[in-house]
């Protein structure tokens, strides 16, 4: 007998669809295990978790993690630092990156642009490591270069690395420096794509070049300001752990200020407090969820084109 | 009078710019000087722009015993580019299937994919899976296999993947190519330059990773080289103890200062070295996020 044209289709199709799950396997296979199963390992943060009881023998206890961390003296601290240094690093970025963006698009020169962009970009490049080691030729307390200059107007030497106060504006000094290079690459790629006949016809208006940034170059970034905006803020109760654990060396007098959620799991995971860390990453999971899908949500209701999904 | 004044603006903007070079290029070099800088005159008068005593000591004394060094090199090399190369691979074909319309999965797969990006079991889970379940610490693999595929990856290959016109892929059929070769063969050499941005930004987090030897790696020889450099920056007990496998001059002070510094050279100076030439495929990869998905 012979199939008729439908069948024929269908075969091939399911044959396509064989070898394109084939495709999908082996990637599959590793979000299963690796986003997946650790998903499982959530139970812990509701168990007093033995080692050698393992994770389904040791004993269930409620919520007891979750209250041992919001009723301590840490959490305060530690969702604090974190919220604060998320806030922060959102609107000096926002300014950093569209401030270097227009500097670079008012540049001249090609060659220099080029120049300029290699050198700016240059410490995306470095690991959180070689950002610390630089960190610490500034601010090492005998030979460093920060007391060296303040030595030059009589200033004593100051201990950089024991006084917390001085933590959050070195923190986001570091952090700009490291990513102000990066972040202006986004809105400089945005504004390629403005139409340069309105700057040339808000000119003609007699429109002044600041005036022309304000009311024409600015706006055209409005879009991509929106997007960094909404990732960042789903960010809000997690924290750059490479920047808050190397740069102050773990120093336990500066936690109060350097200490953010990211190194708290961290350190409570070294210390063995496997249970009360899962029950504190188990609360940025989902203050994360909550946060993204909150603000996309508020986005679509205004300018749905903005928004992620 | 016009023309001077947009001059003006130029020197102005210039300036500012020199000014940040200034601040990106400085502690680069400040690095270099304390590494070939005497350690007395170190301890005598603090870093210098330009060494105050020049000296090859620091190096003389990391070059005396290279073996950590080396072993950490040969890891970290190893370790990046069978892991750039894996994940490329498979990323690469596993956004096949999702970019066509004909496959009957795409709607559960695409879930699957996205559903990591807002929800994750975080650390302590990974944790316990790799080292009681999968007893991957201590070995080469936990560095290669967690973190192989991501969403965010994959959604930038797979939006560049439906950006290719369709009928290139039905023409091919036609000519009775199947799905395998057509994603190897047309789709994959097509969209080389995102392969090639979103491999380069693979490696380079790579190459720079020091917390995956911090949690599972107590094995000297398995240190990749950014946990070798911190273990060099904090602990002055590890630097000693580094240094006394190498020769040192019977009654010198130990150069703990340059020698960092010399170490934080050898390990990072060949790749900053090379990554701005690279910076191209770098600054496209970055702005490649701004595609929605």
């Amino acid at each position: 007998m012979k199939p008729t044209k439908t069948n024929a289709y269908s075969m091939v199709r399911r044959r396509e669809n064989f070898h394109l799950n084939l495709m999908v396997l082996p990637g599959a296979v590793l979000f299963l295990i690796f986003n997946y199963l650790p998903m499982l390992g959530i139970v812990i943060a509701f168990k007093d978790y033995n080692p050698n009881l393992g994770i389904l023998g040791s004993k269930w206890n409620g919520f007891e993690n979750f209250e041992f961390f919001f009723t301590s003296q840490e959490a305060v601290r530690v969702i604090g630092n974190t919220v604060m240094y998320s806030l922060i690093f959102l609107l000096v970025d926002l300014v950093a990156g569209v401030g270097l963006a227009l500097m670079f698009y008012n540049l001249r020169s090609k060659k220099a642009l080029k120049f300029y962009n290699t050198v700016v970009i240059l410490p995306r490049f470095l690991s959180a490591v070689i950002i610390a080691f630089i960190v610490y030729i500034i601010l090492n307390p005998s030979y460093g270069v920060a007391n060296h200059i303040l030595a030059l107007f009589g200033i004593p030497k100051v201990q950089w690395y024991m006084k917390a106060s001085y933590w959050p504006a070195i923190l986001t000094i570091t952090h700009v420096w490291q990513t102000v290079g990066m972040n202006s690459i986004i809105y400089y790629a945005s504004l390629m794509g403005l139409d340069e006949e309105l700057i040339e016809a808000a000119a003609l208006d007699g429109a002044n070049k600041w005036q022309q940034t304000i009311y024409v170059v600015i706006p055209h970034l409005i879009p991509v300001m929106v997007i960094t905006t909404i990732l960042a803020i789903g960010h809000l109760f997690s924290g750059d752990f490479g920047l808050f654990y190397q740069v102050p060396k773990d120093v336990g007098i500066l936690y109060s200020t350097t200490d953010i959620i990211n190194t708290y799991t961290f350190r409570a995971l070294r210390n063995g407090a496997l249970e009360k860390s899962t029950a504190v990453g188990l609360f940025q999971s989902l203050t994360g969820l909550v946060l993204v899908l909150g603000t996309n949500w508020i986005v679509r209701r205004i300018s749905p084109e903005n928004s992620l999904f | 009078m016009k023309k001077h004044k947009i001059q003006m603006g130029q020197v102005v903007l210039h300036s500012l710019f020199l000014i940040m070079v200034v601040l990106y290029i400085v502690p680069f070099l400040m690095v270099v000087s304390i590494s070939f800088s005497n350690e007395t005159s170190l301890v005598r008068d603090g870093y210098h722009l330009i060494p105050k005593v020049f000296s090859l000591e620091a190096y003389r004394l990391v070059f005396s015993d290279p073996t950590q060094v080396l072993n950490s090199y040969r890891t970290t090399i190893l370790f990046t580019a069978i892991s750039t190369f894996l994940a490329v691979l498979i990323m690469g074909i596993m956004a096949y299937p999702l970019s066509r319309p004909n496959y009957r999965l795409k709607g559960p797969v695409s879930f699957m994919v996205l559903f990591t990006m807002l929800f994750s079991g975080g650390m302590v889970p990974s944790y316990l899976l790799i080292v009681k379940y999968l007893h991957l610490n201590n070995t080469i693999w936990v560095y290669i296999l967690p973190g192989l595929v991501s969403a965010y990856n994959l959604i930038i290959i797979r939006t560049n993947y439906k950006s290719l016109p369709a009928e290139l892929i039905e023409a091919a059929k036609i000519d009775g190519a199947g799905e395998l070769y057509i994603c190897f063969k047309i789709v994959m050499p097509l969209c080389k330059p995102v392969l090639a941005s979103i491999g380069f930004l693979f490696l380079v987090n790579k190459w720079n990773d020091w917390n995956t030897s911090l949690l599972y790696i107590t094995k000297p020889e398995l240190y990749s080289l950014q946990y070798l450099l911190q273990r060099i920056l904090n602990e002055a007990e590890y630097l000693k103890q580094l240094a006394e496998t190498g020769e040192l001059m019977g009654n010198e002070v130990f150069p703990s200062e340059s020698f960092r510094y010399a170490m934080a050279m050898v390990a990072a100076g060949p790749v900053l070295c090379v990554f701005p030439f690279f910076q191209k495929y770098f600054a496209k990869g970055m702005t490649l996020g701004g595609v929605k998905g």
